[in-house]
């Protein structure tokens, strides 16, 4: 008996033990390694991120501004996408930026932003961003942090291989993704063989100003322009651009562009493609494509149509224009910080493509060709290959380097980011990710100079790793330590929209170039009221202008009497402040538009179009001050017939 | 040629550093609160305002609407006298350096002090009318404890709660080139002295 109680107590001590061993392992353990990657994202209130990430916003047409390494979201920049919140294409300012061919185009979809370069390093003054579906380019300044320019891209449709800078900003290119007759006109699509075009177009990018001018396009053999990135260092002249469906399918791409064991990245020498240009080549032909400027002095943007492109046939420039063959429908297009890797990720096949750049230029030299597709010279595998990275995993999409001889891959198929090196070709590390990434950045991760500190993975799916919230779930990016030699998973965070691809840059190269307001001296608006003195309604006709003054805590004026039934009411209203962070809103009950949210120093307009007689009152949007709520005013409306004169008044003043 | 005396250069230089005061502040209001992590401020030179961060007196104003206050002056007349005033005593200071005997020194030094208490006395007159003189008709009205109006006023010098701003009101580089000048014309007085001691004896 005495010896049962003993062996039973003996074992239930044991499996206590056991038991609260093993708890207290686990618990240190997830304990540890949660609250290390806790601490490497945490920043503490009032402090800063170390990096801007600009996330696209894939279908919501916009980009987003995190902080990285905690995941905060800052702002959603309008780019392509009407935007309520901040009057984008709803005001009259802003309404010429989303004009195009087409006429005026509220959405589209935002694939790749790229940051402005000096000498291939981040130079932190724009952000360029493609609309792939009806093809335009973005920029965004970057002291203001809004869209100031769109380029509409004729010859094109889905602009995917796009916006990518060369090593100096010469240029941002576009390409197309679908194959198109060009000019357009009406025949059989099952003709497309051999009849459609793929425009290529290089963009100059103006070195003082920015401004955006569609310098020249190539027209390529009518294959799927996909991807693309400039060479760097001894590669600089060099623009290399993957392709699939160079089968030339019209239906049922999925089975019939996957037939070739190899399609092409095109290599393309645009430096002498530019030089012949500078000489005259080329020709001009008709074409109709929208170009919007916005100037933050006269807060307004302007449409130009251009009635007019360059266009070149690789024939012309023999010499600038190569078809490197890469296994299975390459993907990502890759180039390594030094220049002298083109990574290639076959998207059907298990291992990446490394082509060396010193071997194509040889290649070129030795003319190792394998004939040629429309003229244009086919070099030989074998010759160019660099290396392999073999079975690192499946469906290979995008590669960014570390700059420190590293390359990060993401596998689509396999949901996970492998780490391989450079020369070697080995595979380092690998980590899941949480579902299936597209593209994944490094800050600087695709210039001369990363930032290898963290990547940033975005998925395409995310199923279960965040609350639900109906069948439509969250997108989201996942954030990795990348400075050991393994790679550490540190966050998951929400996006908005589906993330395409990022840039990052290391906050301190912008966030004192960051505009605090605008002067009010220096706006040029044709309808601003500098001063409450300045303030003044005017009929013209039917319409009736406003010309209206905010600040705490009132609008001048705000009574207005006089205005009829089936007027065009402009409210052009001013801002009056000079002061950081002190923007007002207005809105007015019933009129068709958005709120319009005005910074300081800034003027904006919105129409009303009022249907019937009454008291019709406006107010502030913006929680401005401790008085916010009284910041609101009235507009009466007399019927059509009524001979009430315009008057206006603040204060019965 | 016989070398000036240390006296002599002593108030000349002394009253030179007046001058600094065309150069610089003579006297600074922040208002802090949390709201404004970079705080609002106001340089007070002897001939203008000047905004510690551009648009800050715009700003100080806007602030100040709401409890009544005045708009702070574009210019006051005290900016044509005090450019005048310090003009002639520069003048008479290095005169007497050059010319007077030690004992002018003295008097320039207590004629000085006497016109720095007096602008410190007028600057007080305005700061109190400035925060005590408010619009019947203002947005908020705050009272004291026993019932009365609450004022607004800065405080001459050092620093103060006043609402939710904290009020710092100080002398700046300005000031210390008048100051320090004027504690050189005092030394200038008894070196002066000792020299003519020297002398005598």
């Amino acid at each position: 008996m005495k010896t049962t109680i003993k062996l039973f107590t003996a074992l239930l001590i044991a499996s206590l033990l056991f038991t609260s061993c093993g708890n207290a392992n686990k618990g240190k353990k997830q304990g540890a390694l949660s609250s290390n990657a806790a601490e490497k994202v945490y920043i503490a209130p009032g402090e800063h991120d170390e990096f801007y990430a600009f996330v696209s916003g894939g279908f919501s047409g916009q980009l987003a501004v995190y902080g990285l390494p905690s995941g905060r979201l800052f702002k959603v920049i309008p780019v392509f996408s009407v935007d309520a919140e901040k009057a984008y294409g709803f005001n009259e300012e802003t309404k010429p930026m989303l004009n195009t061919s087409h006429g005026f185009v509220p959405w589209d979809d935002s694939h790749h932003p790229d940051i402005s370069q000096t000498n291939g390093v981040l130079d932190g003054r724009y952000v360029f961003i493609n609309g792939n579906n009806t093809p335009r380019i973005a920029k965004i300044d970057l002291t203001t942090f809004e869209t100031t320019e769109i380029i509409e891209i004729p010859n094109t449709a889905g602009n995917h291989s796009s916006s990518y800078v060369t090593e100096n900003t010469e240029y941002v290119v576009a390409g197309t993704r679908f194959a198109i007759p060009v000019p357009q006109r009406d025949m059989p699509i099952s003709e497309y063989k051999g009849n459609f075009k793929g425009a290529l177009s290089f963009i100059k990018v103006d070195p003082k100003d920015g401004g955006m001018d569609l310098e020249f396009q190539i027209l390529m053999p009518g294959f799927n322009y996909d991807k693309a990135h400039p060479g760097r260092g001894d590669s600089k002249d060099w623009f290399f651009f993957t392709t699939y469906n160079t089968e030339e399918a019209n239906t049922l791409l999925e089975v019939n562009a996957s037939q070739n064991d190899k399609d092409f990245i095109t290599a393309i020498n645009w430096k002498k493609v530019a030089d012949y240009v500078k000489k005259g080549g080329g020709k001009k032909m008709p074409a109709n494509y929208a170009h919007n400027v916005y100037d933050d002095h006269t807060h307004a943007a302007t449409s130009t149509m251009k009635k007019e492109v360059l266009v070149i046939d690789p024939s012309e420039v023999p010499g600038a224009i190569y078809f490197l063959p890469t296994p299975k429908s390459p993907h990502g297009c890759d180039v390594s910080p030094s220049g002298e890797y083109i990574v290639g990720s076959g998207k059907l096949s298990a291992d990446l493509t490394v082509h060396s750049y010193t071997k194509m230029i040889k290649a070129i030299e030795d003319k190792a060709f394998d004939g040629d597709a429309y003229g244009i010279p086919i070099l030989n595998f074998e010759a160019i290959h660099a290396g392999s990275v073999k079975q690192a995993g499946l469906g290979p999409l995008h590669t960014e380097f570390d700059g420190e001889g590293n390359a990060y891959t993401t596998f689509f198929i396999s949901s996970e980011v492998v780490k391989w090196k450079l020369g070697t070709w080995e595979v380092v590390d690998r980590k899941p990710t949480f579902y299936s990434p597209g593209h994944l950045m490094i800050p600087g991760g695709n210039s001369r100079k990363p930032f290898g500190k963290y990547a940033l993975v975005m998925n395409k799916i995310t199923k279960d790793r965040y609350l639900p919230t109906g069948p439509e779930v969250t997108q989201s990016a996942q954030l990795y330590d990348i400075t050991g030699e393994k790679m550490e998973l540190l966050l998951d965070f929400p996006t908005v929209g589906e993330p395409h691809y990022a840039a990052g840059i290391p906050a301190d190269l912008i966030k004192s170039k960051s505009k605090k307001f605008f002067r009010l001296e220096d706006n040029k608006h044709p309808y601003v009221a500098k001063s409450e003195e300045d303030t003044k309604v005017i009929r013209k006709g039917k319409e009736v202008h406003i010309y209206m003054t905010m600040i705490r805590s009132h609008f001048s004026p705000d009574n207005i009497e006089g205005v009829k039934v089936g007027d065009k009411v402009y409210f052009h209203v001013t801002n009056l402040e000079q002061d950081y962070d002190v923007p007002h809103g207005i809105s007015m009950i019933g009129a068709q538009t958005s709120e319009l949210l005005i910074m300081p120093g800034q003027t904006e307009t919105f129409v009303w179009e009022p249907k019937q007689p009454g008291v019709w009152p406006f107010y502030c949007t913006d929680f401005c001050s401790a008085l916010h709520q009284e910041m609101q005013g009235y507009v009466r409306v007399s019927p059509r017939s009524s001979k009430i004169k315009l008057s206006w008044s603040l204060d019965d003043e | 040629m016989q070398l000036m005396k240390k006296s002599k250069i002593t108030m000349t230089i002394g009253s030179l550093l007046l001058l600094g005061l065309f150069v610089f502040p003579l006297w600074n209001i922040t208002l802090e609160a949390p709201q404004y992590p970079t705080p609002l401020g106001m340089d007070i030179h002897i001939n203008k305002f000047v905004d510690a961060n551009e648009f800050d007196i715009k700003n100080i104003n806007l602030m100040n609407h709401y409890v009544g206050m005045q708009y702070i002056p574009k210019t006051i007349p005290e900016f044509k006298i005090f450019p005048i005033t310090i003009g002639i005593m520069v003048f008479l200071g290095v005169l007497f350096g050059f010319k007077a005997t030690y004992k002018w020194y003295l008097g320039w030094f207590v004629l000085m002090s006497f016109l720095g208490i007096v602008g410190m006395y007028d600057f007080y007159l305005w700061e109190h009318d400035y925060g005590h003189n408010l619009d019947p008709k203002a947005i908020m009205k705050f009272t004291n404890p026993d019932g009365s109006i609450m004022g607004f006023q800065p405080p001459l010098f050092g620093s103060k709660d006043i609402l939710n701003f904290r009020a710092h009101s100080y002398p700046r580089v300005g000031a210390y080139f008048m100051f320090i000048g004027m504690m050189l014309t005092a030394i200038a007085y008894f070196l002066g002295k000792k020299e003519t001691q020297k002398i005598k004896g």
